[in-house]
């Protein structure tokens, strides 16, 4: 992976310093090896903390939504999964894509400290990544993970390592497809009965603080001003009224983003009480599929979305209802 | 049980005046008819109408009216709006009074005074207008300088003209921003008006209106020779609960809801530009 | 000093919970929080930091203040607060750092005018903290003067292998052992001088070990205000509420009316300065950018707080926000870019 962050920030600096692009956005140094935090660079002087290791699972796609506003060119630096919601954000038209230089950076799965952590490893202070093993240095001891095991949820179930969308790409290393069993889970949900099922959702979704985390790092969730922050839709609220209230905005959510959700699963990353929110959104993924034949929102920029395109052979909303279209 | 001041009074709105388009006045006791508590000019109280909101109004009447209270409502938001639709007889709620007062009693007492308002920046003074016209050989000569969009606008023009204007020692000017039909007083925005008034710098001075007129008129003041320490004005912010715990209406290390509303100039320069 | 078998604590809980409401650290789906105790439940001591901090029990995240009664124009107001005599209730396992932070919040909610709501429930409740003997790296408590080995509250304990060392510090936690007494037996007083040392030893190692804070004074205000870092330092913030409604000390709120077919509710509920209206007037909004939010929130707990109550500092250094912050930003990295000069 060093070599790969040696190559980006090479060419950030050649970017920068030609004053091809005003900004790049990467990931910056933070007080640990594990916790780099998005940032865009200006100059190749303050490419100097700039960083890019195993923990940089923060998908940058939606701070374009500002940046590639701003005067000037913006480079920015993609993981595969994270080109999906570039793209469809380049076809909802909330970024503009001639501002944009997108390089496509290699990828071999996020790392997760809460992981680690669970691992019984407290006191974290160094983390080397070795292939498939990482070794983790605490105040307690030393100890080898297998990589595997403390992937961040999102990359444990891969969807693509294809990039979507590139002007140029950093890819050194084979980036091997990983078995997509991103359905699994949701095949267990399904499999539960209505009760068992409610039981689930309950006792998740009551783990639910309102931070809002799960909405503003979701690249799907680019409205101006959203119905839960709007005193006049009358549903902004800050608290819930009953002890699962939360529901609501849970599932209003993921019917809002379904057909545009790319599956970027940072919903779950952010979530302080690690509720399993992309779990909704892929049951609408799978529906889709099942409905109106398999659909990769974000595959490309352009063309139109099973939910808002028309076709006689379309599902009839009560065969939904009804179950039928399973 | 003991008082929480987040639990408030009923009150009852014992009379609605339509002051300019969109103001009105609403006159409000208790339910037993008396005057639901007291006050200190410049300080504000939380009115709600339950199941739609609660929010800050200064308290427009003067204290030293011991029937009743008014508020000068501007209708501007959701809070405002219904507020407007209500009618004589209506149970509101109304808890206070909070924050600091204007120093009617310590720094203006003996002073000649200086009030500048601009559109509903009304509302406040004239709480200590009236005050100092009750106990008017307590204070020097009183400046009034009152401006609005246009004569519609004017809030509490009758008063204005009925009494302020007939008082002793007590210049009233007013102004529109436009020429109107059938207005021949004074047109111009308030900070040009007092600049070009000539007034006496060493009056105190009290400011209140939109942040724009304040900014302007500020300028125009200092450059009178006005001594920003005997300059005041009234800070308003979203506020929650009205007793600095809410922790939403601080400027800087300040609560606006218990430190102000209405701060001195100086006060206020060491305070961040954060409102 | 009294201390009690490891393997009696299940009884100890179920003691305590036969008079009183016991609030622990209770695992469920996941995640460690604080619950109501009750037979069965994944009691999780070991937990170093609670997602949610203890101040959910004294302040909990959503209260109804007040009920109004409409009949035509007439309006009655219904007061729903609790009733502290119908039960008391203990908080058991709290750190240290999270007993300074209800210190913290004890200044805002019973400065006058005393918020009753709050007052009662912190009259109700015994706090019984636990003292920490595995901190991690996101801790930092010594910055702020606490020591995670010597909690106060009104019984402090320590865990080992084999014990929980008990010691009442306040009349509530003499009435406490009272009820717990009969399992516990004298000791304890060498294993826990110990344990202090050791974790001592590692609070010393600790990566934010040495924190300069010299810097935020009130004289700084304006120009910590002014700063030219804060723009670079918000730059990834997402605007959402995770490290206010992880922190211990923040005690923003709002408050709401709700309608229901029974009249209307007053509610209060958490708030936090991240969000974009939470200084949304109708003519206005005195913070327009998160940077002026994310602004707010660290000088708030920094060098307003500390300005208004005698340089208490309104950080405990629980680390909370450095562990769950989505994109990594944290009260440590304004600390070391603002602090002063001994920080790096």
């Amino acid at each position: 992976m060093k070599d790969v962050e040696m190559k980006m920030l090479e060419r950030a600096k050649a970017l920068l310093g030609s004053g091809e692009v005003a900004r790049v956005i990467g990931w910056k140094k933070g007080e640990f090896y594990f916790d780099p935090v998005p940032a865009s660079f200006e100059s190749v002087e303050e490419l100097s903390d700039f960083v890019y290791n195993g923990f940089c699972g923060a998908n940058l796609s939606k701070y374009l939504i500002q940046m590639s506003k701003k005067e000037g060119k913006t480079a920015i630096f993609l993981k595969p999964c994270d080109s999906y919601s570039f793209n469809q954000l380049v076809k909802e038209h909330r970024i503009v894509r001639e501002n944009i230089h997108v390089i496509a950076i290699e990828c071999q799965g996020k790392l997760d400290i809460e992981k680690i952590k669970a691992q019984g490893v407290s006191a974290v202070t160094e983390v080397e990544e070795d292939g498939d093993t990482v070794k983790v240095s605490s105040l307690y001891g030393e100890t080898t993970l297998n990589k595997e095991d403390i992937l961040l949820v999102k990359c444990a179930t891969c969807k693509s390592k294809t990039h979507q969308a590139k002007d140029e790409e950093i890819v050194l290393h084979e980036m091997p497809e990983s078995k997509n069993n991103r359905f699994d889970e949701v095949e267990k949900l399904e499999a539960m009965t209505e009760t068992e099922r409610f039981a689930f959702w309950k006792l998740q979704l009551q783990k639910c603080i309102r931070c809002n985390a799960c909405r503003n790092v979701c690249p799907a969730c680019s409205c101006i001003k959203c119905v839960f922050d709007n005193p006049a839709s009358g549903i902004a609220a800050k608290a819930n009224d009953s002890e699962f209230e939360e529901k609501l905005f849970h599932i209003i959510r993921a019917f809002h983003v379904a057909g545009r959700c790319t599956d970027c699963g940072e919903c779950s990353r952010v979530c302080p009480q690690n509720i399993p929110l992309h779990l909704l959104n892929r049951k609408f993924i799978k529906d889709i599929d099942g409905l109106y034949g398999e659909y990769q929102a974000g595959e490309t920029a352009e063309g139109k979305t099973p939910l808002t395109s028309y076709t006689e052979g379309d599902k009839e909303p009560n065969d939904v209802v009804d179950g039928e279209a399973k | 049980m003991i008082e929480e001041t987040l639990i408030p009074k009923v009150g009852v709105i014992t009379d609605v005046r339509k002051d300019t388009p969109d103001v009105k006045t609403f006159r409000v006791v208790g339910t037993d008819g008396k005057k639901l508590f007291k006050h200190m000019p410049g300080q504000c109280a939380m009115v709600s109408v339950p199941g739609v909101g609660e929010c800050m109004f200064s308290i427009t009447s003067s204290p030293t009216n011991e029937e009743y209270m008014e508020f000068s409502i501007k209708k501007c938001g959701c809070v405002t709006e219904v507020i407007h639709s209500l009618e004589v007889g209506q149970h509101i709620t109304v808890r206070g009074p909070y924050g600091k007062n204007f120093p009617v009693e310590e720094d203006f007492k003996g002073k000649d005074l200086l009030f500048i308002a601009g559109g509903i920046g009304l509302a406040p003074l004239r709480s200590v207008i009236n005050y100092v016209r009750h106990y008017r050989s307590n204070y020097g000569k009183v400046v009034i300088v009152y401006g609005a969009r246009s004569k519609d606008d004017l809030v509490d023009i009758e008063e204005i003209q009925t009494e302020w204007m007939n008082e002793p020692n007590m210049d009233v000017y007013l102004t529109i921003d436009r020429p109107q039909e059938g207005w021949d007083g004074h047109v111009g925005f308030v900070p040009a008006y007092v600049k070009e008034l000539g007034l006496d710098p060493n009056m105190t001075a009290v400011l209140c209106g939109p942040p724009i007129m304040i900014k302007f008129t500020l300028a125009g003041l200092l450059e009178l020779g006005f001594d920003k320490s005997r300059v005041y004005t009234t800070l308003e912010l979203r506020m929650k609960c009205g007793v600095g715990k809410c922790g939403r209406c601080n400027v800087g290390d300040k609560f606006v809801c218990k430190d102000g509303p209405v701060f001195r100039m100086t006060e206020l320069d060491e305070l961040p530009d954060e409102y | 000093m009294l201390k009690i078998a490891k393997e009696r604590l299940n009884e100890l809980y179920a003691k305590i919970a036969e008079s009183m409401g016991l609030f622990i650290p209770i695992k469920k789906a996941g995640e460690v929080n604080y619950h109501v105790w009750g037979e069965g439940k994944e009691v999780s001591l070991e937990t170093l930091k609670t997602v949610k901090s203890p101040k959910n029990a004294f302040f909990p995240a959503s209260e109804n203040l007040m009920k109004f009664k409409t009949e035509g124009k007439n309006l009655e107001i219904i007061d729903v607060r609790w009733d502290k005599s119908e039960k008391p209730f203990v908080i058991f396992g709290v750190k240290a750092c999270d007993y300074k932070a209800i210190e913290v919040l004890d200044k805002v909610f019973l400065a006058d005018p005393v918020d009753t709501y709050y007052q009662s429930r912190r009259e109700a409740f015994t706090i019984v903290t636990l003292a920490c003997s595995k901190p991690e790296e996101s801790c930092f408590c010594n910055a702020f003067g606490v020591d995670a080995t010597a909690p106060k509250g009104d019984v402090t304990t320590w865990l080992d292998e084999k014990y929980l060392y008990w010691q009442p510090n306040t009349e509530k936690g003499e009435a406490l052992t009272q009820i717990v007494a009969d399992m516990a037996e004298q000791g304890g007083e060498a294993e826990v001088a110990a344990q202090q040392a050791a974790t001592q030893a590692i609070m010393e190692k600790l990566p934010f070990a040495s924190l300069d804070l010299s810097r935020f004074q009130p004289e700084n205000l304006n120009e910590l205000f002014d700063d030219p870092a804060w723009e670079e330092m918000s730059e990834a913030c997402l605007g959402c509420g995770t490290c206010t409604f992880v922190c211990p000390t923040c005690q923003c709120f709002d408050i709401r009316d709700f309608k229901t077919h029974e009249g209307v509710i007053r509610y209060r509920c958490w708030d936090s300065c991240m969000y974009s209206d939470f200084t949304l007037m109708a003519h206005g909004n005195s913070r327009t950018t998160q940077m002026q939010r994310f602004r707010q929130r660290f000088m708030h707990k920094l060098v307003y707080y500390p300005s208004q109550n005698d340089g208490l500092y309104s950080c405990v250094g629980c680390g909370r926000c450095v562990n769950k912050c989505p994109q990594r930003l944290n009260i440590v990295k304004v600390i070391k870019t603002l602090g002063g000069k001994d920080n790096d």
